[in-house]
């Protein structure tokens, strides 16, 4: 039956070809604009670690004693103490401290002028919590981080500049005025967003585009990273200011990130609990006024709360939708027009003994094969779209491909939206009197 | 013209009728809002800097640490670049207005024991900066040299408490001015900053715009005689003939780095490409806005022509679309409130309802004009064969 629906459905379109080709393009553009912007949004608003998100956890505590400034929230970072405090207590399954600077990268004796990188100083437990890909070699061990051994971790993009993408594995960088040895290089590695860097999304009034930047080119232990780049941190907010400025240590800066790996529920309580008390305790020596000001986030919620899809992405894909529903309007309309002018010969066929249902059937199968060809032409549209978005400035842009999800979801979209514009005209279309018809013809 | 028979057509052809009515709706929501958003970006994009626009170039190095001769070196660079054939000026400075990355802000307040703060401002700071950015003074002095601090003595006189050490002066704008004292002279008057440590407003500039975060208000801007050096990763920035400036760029990058090679360069540009850049992500989204409201129209057009299908003319068309336009403003308004709710969007401007409104009327009586034209020219004869 319904190789014969579609076979009619094909006739039918031929018939008016005008018609047919309005239908289409409709759906075609609606998609087109929708699922380009749907396939933005799923790139930005994913998971950057399915499977290990639910148990990453950011705590923060609330560091500044003045009363300066809000305390609704805690600031998104830490001052040293605090942040060295909690990672040295060692209550979570793994921990890590993150904090990032600008440094002065070259190959000692090599042709290559320095570069300007971004360095992130950690901890060794950073590699094994968030399943960062190592091409050759591997992380440092925790003792290079007790030792505040010179060891670096660098990635693939940085290896390919500074050594042609061969094992640099014990090769020496000169980070500042120290050499510094690799012992680990990673594979192309591109989380989005760059989910352990975010901080601060909740003054950058939706403009978010930078939490999608790549990671360091650079990776040391926490401990001296701080010693060979002292004097070119920068701070998160501050409330008194530095002495000197970059050298933060000491300092009433907030400039450190934590992250803590909790993999059960009972963990995660006790760790709030945990942290509860230590800001309870520095209340109590006086270096804490707000105690009770606390939070721990898992890494969505944390990214949730930091708003890191991009504001303009987002109306993009209102926007998007509300001109796929017009679109539809539109070939609502289209069908209805069209279905109705066959009343004489769905009257006939209604008279020869086919249901209600079988009409229904029919049209809807007319509406679905609109659909396809919809689909067909959105599909090819997204693709230009997303043509388009790669030549966008925003840093993101160069992931904006269709995946295989996104392919199967273009013609989902489309053949639902059809069937859904088809159903009204279809509904009409089956409830014409044959008899009526009959008389007319 | 009688109009009941239209309004019995309408009836028969209720579902297209309707249709046709939320198609106009949705399409005069979203356009009235599309083209108000377009005209936010736009807005913004003309932001004033105050500054001498076409006649910057800017050149930031990486930090070279603190050395105990950064404020002499500092000193060099502006010496050798200020001898570059062409240079009218050049200072240092920690930040551009209208450029992306990191700013300098604070909060301020008018009262040394207030609470809350009443506005947050952006300090410029570096020698010789305002003659340089070309700001216009319209009220009071600027800095005489005496008056500028080592940024590294004034941040040490803030810790040990010494308000000696700090400087006393500062020149804002005409935007902060109205918004502290509105209607009243700012000359004179004490600002207050961190724990309620005073300054005195001794000039005002007529415009200079923040760097970023230009909701917190584009102009609220404070310059303070404080003299930087690289260590706090200001920048070069040079003022020239627009004509002259990629000369002069290169010049000083060349003179800068026979001072010492084995500088970084972060940054060298001219203030034009700057502002481009920033208002990068404005452009793109007003184009996206101006394509998608072109295409609604179209579609709209062909959803109205589509009805001769069922014979509907000029004046039924008329009638849909008013129909349509009294719902299409009510949902207007409605996609304006939650703009304002969930993107921090003004409220949309009553001057847009009537001239959507005349836009897709005229839209709707222009798709059917073809069809009801062609309908007109059907003989009698053939029009009332298949009655």
């Amino acid at each position: 039956m319904f190789g014969y629906y579609l076979d009619l459905a094909v006739r039918s379109l031929k018939r008016n070809k005008m018609l047919t080709a309005l239908m289409v393009i409709a759906i075609a553009v609606g998609i087109g604009a929708s699922m380009t912007t749907l396939t933005v949004m799923h790139l930005l608003s994913g998971d950057p670690l399915p499977g290990k998100s639910a148990h990453l956890f950011y705590p923060q505590v609330d560091t500044n004693p003045t009363n300066e400034g809000s305390h609704a929230e805690p600031p998104d970072m830490m001052d040293y103490r605090s942040a060295v405090d909690l990672w040295s207590a060692q209550r979570a399954d793994r921990q890590t401290l993150i904090v990032d600077s600008s440094i002065k990268v070259r190959v000692p004796g090599g042709k290559l002028p320095a570069l300007m990188e971004t360095m992130l100083s950690s901890t060794s437990d950073f590699f094994p919590m968030f399943n960062v890909p190592f091409q050759y070699g591997s992380a440092w061990t925790s003792e290079d981080d007790a030792r505040h051994a010179r060891v670096a971790v660098i990635l693939a993009d940085l290896n390919d500049k500074l050594f042609a993408g061969q094992d640099s594995v014990g090769r020496t960088l000169r980070l500042k005025e120290s050499d510094v040895r690799v012992v680990g290089v990673l594979k192309p590695w591109r989380p989005l967003p760059q989910f352990y860097d975010v901080v601060g999304g909740r003054f950058s009034d939706g403009d978010t585009a930078g939490f999608y930047t790549k990671p360091e080119g650079v990776f040391m232990p926490f401990t001296s990273g701080l010693e060979i780049n002292d004097g070119n941190f920068q701070q998160f907010n501050c409330w008194h200011p530095p002495e000197r400025p970059g050298h933060l240590e000491g300092a009433s800066c907030n400039w450190i990130g934590l992250w803590v790996d909790l993999d059960s529920a009972a963990k995660v309580a006790d760790y709030r609990r945990f942290l509860a008390g230590y800001a309870e305790q520095q209340k109590a020596l006086g270096r804490f006024t707000h105690a009770d000001n606390t939070r721990l986030r898992n890494l969505m919620q944390w990214l949730d709360y930091n708003g890191v899809v991009p504001r303009d992405v987002r109306l993009q894909t209102w926007l998007a939708f509300a001109f796929l529903g017009i679109c539809l309007f539109n070939t609502i309309g289209l069908l209805l027009a069209k279905f109705l002018r066959r009343s004489g010969e769905i009257g006939v066929r209604r008279a020869l003994g086919a249901s209600r249902a079988a009409v229904f059937a029919q049209c809807l199968v007319e509406a679905g094969v609109i659909g396809l060809l919809g689909g067909i032409g959105g599909w090819l549209l997204t693709l230009a779209g997303l043509s388009l978005v790669r030549r966008q400035p925003a840093v993101y842009a160069d992931m904006a491909h269709l995946d295989a999800s996104m392919f199967i979801v273009t013609f989902a979209l489309a053949i639902a939206s059809s069937l859904l514009a088809g159903l009204l005209p279809a509904l009409r279309a089956c409830r014409v009197a044959p008899g009526l018809q009959l008389k007319a013809l | 013209m009688d109009i009941l028979p239209i309004l019995s057509t309408l009836r028969r052809h209720k579902i297209t009728a309707w249709l046709l009515i939320l198609e106009i709706a949705l399409t005069c929501a979203i356009v009235c809002n599309a083209v108000f958003l377009i005209s936010q970006r736009l807005e913004r994009m003309r932001i004033p800097s105050g500054v001498a626009e076409h006649e910057l170039v800017q050149i930031q190095l990486a930090n070279i640490g603190n050395r105990p001769d950064a404020a002499a070196r500092a000193e060099t660079d502006l010496a050798a670049l200020r001898q570059i054939p062409g240079v009218q000026q050049a200072a240092l400075t920690n930040q551009l207005p209208l450029s992306s990355g990191g700013s300098w802000n604070s909060g301020v307040k008018l009262e040394p024991q207030q609470q809350l703060d009443t506005a947050n401002v952006v300090q410029y700071m570096g020698q010789n900066l305002l003659p340089t950015l070309g700001t216009r003074l319209i009220a009071g002095r600027e800095f005489r040299p005496d008056e500028f601090v080592d940024y590294a003595d004034a941040v040490a006189a803030l810790q040990s408490g010494n308000m000696k050490g700090l400087p006393q002066t500062l020149v804002i704008t005409q935007a902060l001015a109205e918004r502290l004292w509105p209607g009243r002279s700012a000359l004179g008057r004490p600002l207050y900053f961190g724990q309620g440590i005073p300054f005195r407003v001794i000039g005002v500039i007529a415009n200079l715009a923040r760097p970023n975060m230009l909701e917190k208000g584009a102009e609220y801007s404070t310059v303070w005689p404080i003299r930087l050096n690289l260590t706090q990763g200001a920048s070069y920035l040079i003022r020239c003939a627009p004509q002259d400036r990629e000369q002069i760029l290169k010049a000083a990058l060349a003179k800068l780095k026979q001072l010492d090679p084995r500088r970084v360069v972060l940054e060298k540009r001219t203030w034009d490409e700057a502002r481009y850049e920033f208002f990068q992500s404005d452009r793109a989204m007003a184009s996206i806005l101006v394509g998608v409201c072109v295409a609604l129209l179209i579609v709209t057009a062909l959803g109205a022509t589509r009805s001769n299908i069922l014979h509907y003319f000029q004046t039924e068309n008329f009638l849909l679309a008013t129909v349509g336009i009294g719902l299409g403003m009510v949902l207007s308004f409605g996609i304006n409130l939650f703009l304002m709710t969930h993107y921090e969007l003004p409220r949309l401007p009553a001057i847009y309802f009537p001239v959507g409104a005349l836009l897709l009327w005229l839209i709707g009586q222009l798709a059917v004009l073809g069809p009801a034209l062609r309908a007109a020219a059907v003989p009698p004869v053939v029009a009332t064969r298949s009655v």
